[in-house]
Formats: C-alpha cells, structure tokens, sequence
C-alpha cells in the first residue's frame, strides 16, 4: 500500500514541477530558439540525476529509525508549506497560478532580453532553462529522496519521478503549449496532503511512536489531514466571504 | 558573503518558507512526543491532532487582514 503511495507522490509532484518547467523552457524556446533551452534542460536534468545518485545510497547506509526521524521532519515541513499554499489557493486568499499568464510573461522577458552568445549558446535561452528546470526540479529530487529513503525504495520513486516526466514532455510536445488545463492546486493538494501525511507518520515513528496497526495506521492520518484541510478550506471560504460582505460599501 | 547569505536563504525558504512558526510548531511537536514516548506514554495520537492545530494557527494569522487574492 505505502509503495502505492510512494509512487504516487513521487509521480504527482514531479508532473506539477514539470508542468510549470515546461512553460519556462517553451517561453524561452518559442521566442529563442530550442537549441540553448534544450541543452539547459538536459544539463539541469543531468545535475538533478547525479544529486539522487550520489545522495540516495549515502542515505540508504543512514540507521533507518534515525533517517525516518530527520526525513520525516523535513517531509512535514516541507509538506505543510505545500498544503498551507494549496488551502489558501483554495479558499481564494491567494491566486491560482495561471500557466497561460507565467507564458505571456516569460515569452515577453525572452523577447526583451539582449542577445548574448557564450560558447556557441544563447545565453539568456540556455540559463533560464537550466534554472527553471533545475530550481523546479530540486523539490522533486528532496521528495524522490526523503520518501524513498524512508521507505528503502528510491528506484520506485525514481521511477514515478520519471514517468511523470516522460507524461509532462510528451502532452507539452503534443499540446506545442503551456498545459494550462492540468488542475495544478488541485495535485498541489494532493501532494501536500501525502506529504505532511508521511512525514507526521515517519516523524513520530523516529520520536518512539508505535502506530496502532503498524502501516495501517497511514491511511488514518491521511484522512485525519484531509478531513482538517478540507474543513480549513470551508472555514477559511466562509471567512473571506464574510469579510468581503462586511467590507462593501452600503448602497 | 552575499553569495553564502543567498545560499542560506534559499534553504531557509526551501524548508521552513512563509512561517518560521510552523517549523518550531514541529519542533516542539516531535520533541514533547519524544519525551512522553521516552517516559512510556503511548501518544501515537498527539502529533497528528498538533500539526492541525499548527497549521490552522498559521493560516488564520495569513488570513486576518488579506481578504482577497
């Protein structure tokens, strides 16, 4: 079940990264020309393969109750910001990210920015590829790591790391646009729910915490925090409504 | 030394982000189960329902005087 889960997360949170990366690399390589870009993303693509690889086994050799430990406080800060993003996206105190919009505007800095070429690239073309697939990318990576690790499984989140990349690459090559129509919050949720899930769940394990039905005991502290966000969500909605009503002027 | 600040910053803003007080939340969190678990108290329900409390505190003081996107 926790490998279900694994690949899950590993596959939703690399496809949204993806996503927004690919509506850099296609801003930049519309306006730019696909060489530079393309060689920037396989360059960021390359470091991101070697940080799991020189990474992954250095923390498979780390004793597993004190890898959960840290893993999976770092899991559960990390998912928390992900899911206070996602319920504030949600109740409508924060924006929604518009693939369209971050399009518009990168296709526009790539058209204004000045022509520079260094070692046969364009410059402008080949670093804002390189770090917008790899800033996008290091997310991925903590996550392939912290939730393979803890579990003794990176192949599997590697696996759903690479999968959803495959995906993202071939509906952009399709799409030959921004993938405006993937419900972006929505996996955010998602992932952010998993997350914070995993981590509370590992992180207590590592504090000395014997879960009540060993691993069955993830499903309920999934539901527990699904259940509490989604009940945010409506607090929060009823909230700003309420606010909103108090605030308009009387006619 | 402005290049290492960047650096820090950007792990700062990795792992703790928007509210430092969420990550201390944890913090106190995991350290209070470490405790009662070291002194044989089964509190395997604690962290779950502490972590809520500590994101809904946080969201409530992100949303007291934003009301819009």
């Amino acid at each position: 079940m926790s490998a279900l889960f694994l690949f899950a997360a590993s596959f939703l949170a690399c496809a949204v990264e993806m996503v927004e990366a690919l509506t850099i690399v296609l801003g930049v390589g519309i306006v730019r020309g696909w060489r530079a870009p393309l060689i920037g993303v396989a360059a960021a693509t390359s470091v991101l393969a070697l940080l799991v690889a020189a990474l992954g086994p250095a923390l498979q050799s780390i004793p597993i109750d004190a890898l959960r430990f840290v893993v999976g406080a770092l899991l559960l800060a990390f998912g928390l910001q992900w899911l206070r993003k996602a319920i504030l996206r949600a109740s409508g105190y924060k924006a929604l990210h518009d693939e369209e919009e971050a399009f518009v505007e990168e296709r526009e800095r790539a058209a204004g920015a000045a022509a520079d070429t260094r070692a046969g690239l364009d410059w402008y073309g080949f670093t804002v590829a390189f770090k917008g697939v790899l800033l996008e990318g290091l997310e991925v990576v903590f996550i392939v790591l912290a939730f393979g690790s803890a579990q003794g499984r990176i192949g599997l989140a590697v696996l759903g790391a690479a999968a959803a990349l495959a995906v993202v690459v071939a509906a952009g090559v399709i799409a030959r646009g921004p993938l405006a129509r993937v419900p972006e919050n929505a996996i955010k949720f998602g992932v952010g729910l998993l997350l914070t899930s995993f981590g509370c769940f590992w992180a207590a394990e590592g504090a000395g915490v014997d879960w009540p039905g060993e691993e069955i005991a993830l499903l309920g502290v999934i539901a527990f925090f699904a259940v509490v966000s989604l009940g945010l969500v409506r607090a929060l909605r009823h909230q700003r409504t309420k606010t909103l009503v108090l605030a308009r002027p009387a006619t | 030394m402005s290049r290492l600040r960047a650096f820090a910053h950007f792990w700062w803003n990795f792992v703790v982000g928007d509210d430092w007080r969420v990550a201390a939340g944890i913090a106190v969190g995991l350290l209070l189960t470490w405790v009662a678990e070291q002194a044989g108290v089964d509190v395997w329900w604690f962290l779950p329902i502490e972590v809520a409390v500590v994101l809904g505190a946080s969201l409530w003081r992100a949303t007291r005087s934003v009301p819009d996107a």
